[in-house]
């Protein structure tokens, strides 16, 4: 029993509603319906950051060159990136595969929902701040480097599926304990947890609200784990972090995306 | 039109300009003191050119050209209005300012080419994109501690309607620290100009209604210290007023 808040696809307000049988019920109102019944809109309603080299194992592939030229010395601050409204997306929304573009790259992330603004926030109170938790794929074309804003790879129509809902804070005990799972097509391409990371949520959150607020609704991606599956068009991917929920998307071709029914019900 | 958006008596108004004050929605004049400037638009996504004129690539000893335009975002929590207070933090040895042309798209659209790209301006506002140096790092450089911090990015104090402006692209931009002028460029000398830029955003990602594009600084950016009254303009645009404090 998990209890989240989500949005549904024509309906304005939010809803609460518990979770039950491994994601696959929920309950509304004392009503049940099985998940995937149900249209799920967009849960957030703020500013999406994206945290970069935040997982030990993306840290550890990068630093032999941390300290070459470009970046000539390890990040010392949180490295931190936008994912601006023109990139959000719902669960089973396509996403849209760029024309001339052979894949995209899966960033399976945990997204720290903020509950009350937060300006340099303490990290023995962190989680005063943080209403619940979500799945983000921050999906990417493919970077070959770090030096300047990914604008261009991260920042595209339809590159930031998240939800489908945001589980309460308070559901989860130890958020740094739970397993991350990318499958494309059924079958598991990336398994880590969120315990592998450089700063842990109360230092994460900490360090960033040092130099600038986080609003209620904003969202904080704890970072990208190593080894980023790709996934072509067509292809069935799946988002689970355990006790939070599984998050599906079909990468279909950019000018299907309109009209791609046939692929939505696929994705099903 | 100048058009404004301030706290006048604890209430919100949408203000425009009249021979130098400012007229409220029912037709009463007040002083621009008078008043708290809130930002002249609300802005969905940010944009951000770095090194888009040559002589500031150049001041800061970049000597080839991109590859690629330097492209960054803000949130909203960096954006602060007209007459507002920057902080500078004790540690910092080197914050500047950066004056700066800020365009309002007005519709949305894809793939807009560069002969339509004014079609989607709303109007322009000014900018001051201040940084702190001292936190630069290569890792999406210029990375948010530089250039996302609370208060960082005052705008204002007008938005002024696409159709005042003759030519976006040569408009003189100056910046006055206490009165005396530091910076001085024109909009022409940008690298990638106004529809080139919309023509390039558009081309990989949608933009939005009420997104805003600041559009890079000419050469001449120099340190500034607490008790600072740095005054950004844009020619024709307005001009903008930040005071510089500690923590």
């Amino acid at each position: 029993m998990t209890r989240v808040n989500f949005k549904l696809q024509g309906f304005s307000q939010l809803k609460e509603g518990t979770l039950h049988d491994d994601f696959q019920k929920i309950t509304i109102d004392e009503k049940q319906y099985n998940v995937d019944q149900l249209k799920f809109d967009n849960p957030i309603t703020g500013t999406l950051y994206g945290t970069l080299l935040n997982y030990k194992g993306e840290y550890e592939q990068l630093k032999p060159e941390m300290n070459d030229k470009p970046y000539q010395k390890p990040p010392q601050a949180p490295i931190l990136y936008i994912k601006p409204i023109n990139t959000f997306s719902t669960h089973h929304n396509p996403i849209p595969l760029p024309e001339g573009e052979e894949q995209v790259q899966i960033g399976a992330a945990l997204g720290l929902v903020v509950g009350q603004t937060a300006t340099k926030v303490k990290a023995e109170d962190a989680y005063d701040y943080i209403k619940g938790y979500t799945i983000v794929n921050d999906v990417s074309l493919p970077i070959s480097s770090y030096y300047r804003p990914a604008i261009k790879q991260k920042a595209r129509d339809g590159f930031c599926p998240i939800g489908p809902w945001v589980v309460n804070q308070g559901e989860i005990r130890d958020p740094h304990n739970l397993a991350i799972r990318v499958s494309v097509n059924g079958e598991v391409k990336q398994e880590n947890y969120t315990g592998n990371l450089i700063r842990p949520i109360p230092e994460l959150v900490s360090e960033v609200t040092e130099f600038m607020t986080l609003y209620e609704g904003d969202v904080l991606l704890i970072g990208v784990p190593e080894n980023q599956p790709l996934a072509k068009e067509g292809d069935q991917v799946s988002i689970e972090i355990e006790q939070v929920g599984r998050l599906n998307n079909r990468v279909v071709h950019e000018d299907d995306v309109f009209v791609s029914e046939v692929a939505v019900d696929e994705a099903r | 039109m100048k058009q404004g958006r301030v706290l006048y008596e604890s209430t919100l108004h949408h203000v425009t300009e009249v021979d130098g004050r400012i007229q409220l929605k029912d037709g009463r004049l007040v002083e621009e003191h008078e008043v708290e400037w809130l930002p002249p638009v609300e802005t969905e996504t940010i944009f951000t050119l770095g090194l888009n004129y040559a002589d500031h690539a150049k001041e800061l000893s970049f000597t080839s050209p991109l590859p690629e335009p330097l492209v960054f975002l803000k949130g909203k929590n960096t954006i602060t209005g007209h007459r507002g207070t920057t902080v500078r933090p004790e540690d910092v040895e080197f914050m500047h300012y950066e004056c700066e042309l800020a365009v309002v798209i007005g519709k949305s659209g894809k793939n807009i080419k560069n002969e339509e790209a004014l079609d989607y301006v709303k109007g322009y506002t000014v900018a001051n994109d201040y940084a702190f140096r001292d936190y630069l790092e290569n890792y999406f450089r210029p990375n948010l501690r530089v250039k996302n911090r609370d208060g960082c990015t005052p705008v204002g104090p007008w938005f002024v309607s696409k159709e005042d402006i003759e030519d976006p692209m040569n408009l003189q931009l100056r910046t006055f620290v206490n009165g005396e002028k530091t910076q001085e460029g024109s909009t022409k000398d940008m690298i990638l100009g106004i529809p080139e830029l919309i023509e390039y955003l558009s081309s990989f990602m949608t933009l939005n209604d009420g997104d805003m594009i600041l559009t890079g600084t000419p050469k001449g950016s120099v340190d500034t210290k607490v008790g600072d009254e740095v005054m950004t303009e844009v020619e024709g645009v307005g001009r903008l007023t930040n005071t510089i404090v500690s923590e």
